[in-house]
């Protein structure tokens, strides 16, 4: 397992996306799976970096492991901030019309249709989101 | 990301390319608020633009609904993997959209 401790701030969201793409791009990943993985972190750590200590800063750990039959990533970002499970919020509608719809809520929708495995916990005063990502 | 304007009478077209995440939605935000009054019809010209995330597609829906009350939005030129995002999102049933 490797991981990265970086001040949980939007300006950083390249250095993380980086951090998990680099091993992807190692392993042969094919463009499509890295796509659908840059998105998972952005929306993951954009939500820490622009929710969990506001107002205050923190920092956020982004941990990477690698798996062999099946191959897959696992991903964990890890917050002490305020408590909050993203895979509570209610999925939007993507029924509706364009007035009805609303604003938020999509980027964690794109976060669950976009991995294979994901979970939440509260530990030790932390936030801690798991996900798995077959490729 | 790189914006390029251009403004044929009501038509107002903008070419976005690269990326449009959380680290520069805004640029295109205040780039609409700068450039859409009178415009009848707004067209994105997405040949350009590799990737989207959900603070794009909030900018795109708040145009979406600006330019519903005033004219018309339509997007062209959008690659797989933004056509991808956009149909996972239900946007692609939203929006006027030519691949």
């Amino acid at each position: 397992m490797e991981q990265l401790i970086i001040e949980a701030k939007v300006e950083n969201l390249e250095k993380v996306t980086e951090f998990i793409i680099e091993s992807l791009e190692e392993m042969n990943c094919k463009p499509k799976i890295i796509m659908q993985m840059e998105l998972v972190i952005e929306e993951l750590f954009v939500n820490v970096a622009n929710y969990a200590y506001t107002p205050k800063e923190g920092n956020c750990t982004v941990q990477k492991e690698f798996q062999e039959n099946p191959r897959a990533v696992v991903v964990t970002f890890i917050d002490s901030g305020m408590p909050y499970n993203p895979l509570e919020h209610e999925d939007p509608d993507t029924s509706l019309g364009v007035e009805e719809r609303a604003i938020g809520g999509l980027g964690i929708f794109l976060v669950k249709k976009n991995v294979d495995e994901i979970s939440y916990e509260h530990k030790d005063g932390q936030n801690v989101l798991r996900l798995k990502k077959l490729f | 990301m790189e914006i390029k304007k251009e403004l044929n009478g009501t038509t107002l077209t903008l070419k976005i390319s690269g990326r449009l995440d959380a680290s520069n939605a805004v640029e295109l935000t205040n780039e609409l608020n700068a450039s859409l009054s009178g415009v009848k019809d707004l067209i994105f010209d997405f040949k350009g633009l590799e990737y989207v995330a959900s603070a794009g597609l909030r900018v795109l829906l708040t145009a979406q609904k600006r330019m519903n009350k005033q004219g018309s939005m339509k997007i062209r030129n959008v690659a797989d993997a933004v056509m991808e995002v956009l149909e996972m999102t239900g946007f692609a049933d939203l929006m006027n959209i030519e691949k």
